[in-house]
């Protein structure tokens, strides 16, 4: 099996995000950086996956000389190499699915993973722009039934499942009011939900191996792809802060104000 | 004249979901502001069903599709039938509830049109042709005021940020279509159900959510929830550790709530658990920890233990009555 896998570069999801005075952006100063969390989970399930049934996990990421960082973190994880698309300016949703969708068809994987959403723009769109434009199945928000200390994903067994003819995959997805299993047709585009893994850490002897895999260097250029921006961002700003709240001593004192003065009960 | 047009969605039973209410407000206000009209679409096997109920809401048109292969939802072959129906009404904008059905699809119906798309829209800013839309980044912590420049613009619109559209508006035209049904790579296998008495999270007027601090022990929360006719949430570390089912949680990446009383029991407050509960009307937070962000969003907050509060909260409440 061959999957490509998506490793965009994002603030650490612990960091304090804090908009700049003039709304033109955040404050990047201090900031840490880290591969996506969805698309970590992405990376563990290729790599389950292909433990599994033999094959090829190849991750991919645009984004300037720095995102060879979450590169190397992936091929670190196990990942055998790396598709670095060079690209420094601003990139909206349609622009990414049109650059995977030329890597994708440059390398002819039977199955792309990506996060379900990437945790700076929250978007949730890129998989399915992707999946659209190949005209593949689509299988977003993939889960499992188990949880995360269950025997299962201790022995790291993959949650999407490759049927024994090996042309499709079943896939859980996390729905509302509960689980959907879909069976999609390889080739096909699944998108990871918070619990379908827990990502392994990288090794010592993995992260020494990653720095002598290959990453290849493309470029929107080279892909044809033109990415100017659809959607611009007029301006940011912080969230309405909250008016503090009171400390109650006791209970009573807690009915009191719930029923007089919040009126809610 | 600019087109708006809403997709509703139905449950598994057949009846509305009730963010689809929220999302066609939305649009309405959508309408006002680019000087156009409202159209609500609904495709699947007997979009008829809730045909009465779709067409007291103000819209100029309720455009029905119902084939066979739509039995199950599937992004694939909606999104087909969706898309040429937006097309042959030249909508402008198309929107859906962010729920998980809005969020699979609307990309996808967006990816065919070669759209722009702005997902969990919370505002709609400008007028005519100048519109852009508020939308939430970075789990919450920022939002930013997006503008769309495709031809058409698509999007998700959260369902706590605008009301439910009200019934009884006049009645809109009906409009029955045939679907362009397209064949699926992708096969519907099964759906479970987590059934549940009490209310849908999302829709809930009081939330009684519970943390770490329950060390995975419910019953607390799940009584005091019953007492209250309230749903039931978790943080996500709940979720993870397999405690409670996945779609109970609150959070940026669970359920996003914003009920008129939220109680957060044994929640020290994520950044991303924040994200999901903020803009709650009222809120409670029950913790040990003096020090827990979750302090810091409510309106009345306890250092106590769970396990000593919720009995005695649940003897007092019964007070009231």
């Amino acid at each position: 099996m061959k999957i490509l896998v998506t490793a965009k570069r994002v603030e650490d999801p612990e960091s304090k995000i804090k908009v700049k005075p003039d709304g033109s952006g955040i404050v990047q100063e201090g900031l840490k950086y880290k591969i996506n969390p969805f698309d970590e989970i992405g990376v563990e399930e290729g790599l389950r996956l292909v433990a599994k049934h033999q094959g090829e996990v190849v991750v991919v990421s645009v984004g300037g000389k720095e995102v060879q960082e979450q590169l190397r973190h992936a091929l670190a994880m196990g990942a055998h190499r790396a598709v670095w698309v060079n690209h420094t300016g601003p990139v909206d949703q349609l622009g990414i699915a049109a650059l995977l969708q030329k890597v994708v068809e440059k390398e002819q994987p039977d199955l792309v993973i990506l996060g379900k959403q990437s945790i700076d723009d929250d978007q949730n769109q890129v998989g399915q722009y992707l999946a659209e434009f190949l005209g593949w199945g689509q299988a977003t928000f993939a889960s499992k039934v188990e949880s995360m200390e269950s025997e299962q994903e201790k022995n790291k067994v993959p949650a999407i499942v490759l049927s024994a003819d090996k042309k499709s995959v079943q896939v859980i997805r996390e729905v509302d009011n509960g689980l959907a299993t879909v069976e999609c047709q390889l080739p096909a585009v699944v998108t990871t939900d918070l619990r379908l893994n827990q990502p392994r850490y990288a090794s010592l002897p993995g992260i020494m191996k990653a720095k002598s895999k290959p990453i290849e260097e493309l470029t929107p250029a080279k892909l044809s792809v033109d990415v100017t921006p659809a959607i611009q961002v007029l301006k940011m700003s912080a969230p309405p802060a909250r008016k503090a709240g009171i400390k109650v001593a006791d209970v009573p004192a807690l009915v009191e104000k719930l029923h007089n003065e919040a009126k809610v009960v | 004249m600019p087109i708006v047009l809403i997709v509703a969605e139905q449950q598994p039973d057949g009846n509305l979901r009730k963010a689809t209410l929220n999302a066609i407000s939305a649009g309405k206000q959508l309408a006002e502001k680019a000087g156009g009209e409202l159209h609500i679409a609904l495709v699947g096997k007997d979009p008829a069903k809730v045909a009465d109920e779709l067409k007291g809401y103000g819209a100029k048109a309720v455009h029905l599709g119902a084939a066979a292969e739509l039995e199950h939802y599937l992004a694939e072959t909606y999104a087909p039938a969706i898309a040429a129906l937006a097309q042959e009404l030249k909508a402008d904008y198309i929107g859906m509830a962010s729920t998980a059905q809005g969020k699979d699809l609307l990309p996808r119906v967006a990816g065919r049109l070669r759209a722009a798309m702005a997902t969990d829209v919370m505002a709609i800013n400008g007028s005519g042709a100048d519109l852009s839309f508020t939308r939430p980044m970075w789990a919450g912590n920022v939002f930013a005021d997006v503008k769309l420049t495709t031809p058409v613009k698509v999007l998700t619109l959260r369902a706590t940020e605008f009301p439910a559209a009200a019934g009884g508006q006049g009645a809109a035209e009906v409009k029955t279509f045939s679907p362009k049904v397209e064949a699926s790579k992708t096969k519907f296998v099964d759906f479970k159900e987590v059934k549940s008495a009490r209310p849908e999270l999302t829709e809930a007027r009081v939330v009684v959510s519970g943390g770490r601090g329950t060390k995975g022990d419910f019953k607390e929360i799940e009584g005091l929830a019953d007492d209250l006719g309230a749903a039931v949430g978790a943080s996500r570390a709940v979720c993870d550790a397999g405690w409670v089912p996945n779609d109970l949680q609150v959070g940026q990446t669970g359920k996003v709530v914003a009920p008129s009383l939220y109680i957060a029991a044994g929640i020290s407050g994520a950044i991303q658990h924040l994200a999901g509960m903020k803009s709650s009307k009222t809120i409670v937070a029950i913790n040990k920890d003096p020090e827990a962000p979750i302090f810091q969003v409510a309106d009345y907050g306890m250092v106590a233990d769970l396990f000593k509060v919720l009995p005695e909260l649940r003897a007092e409440l019964a007070k009231l009555k």
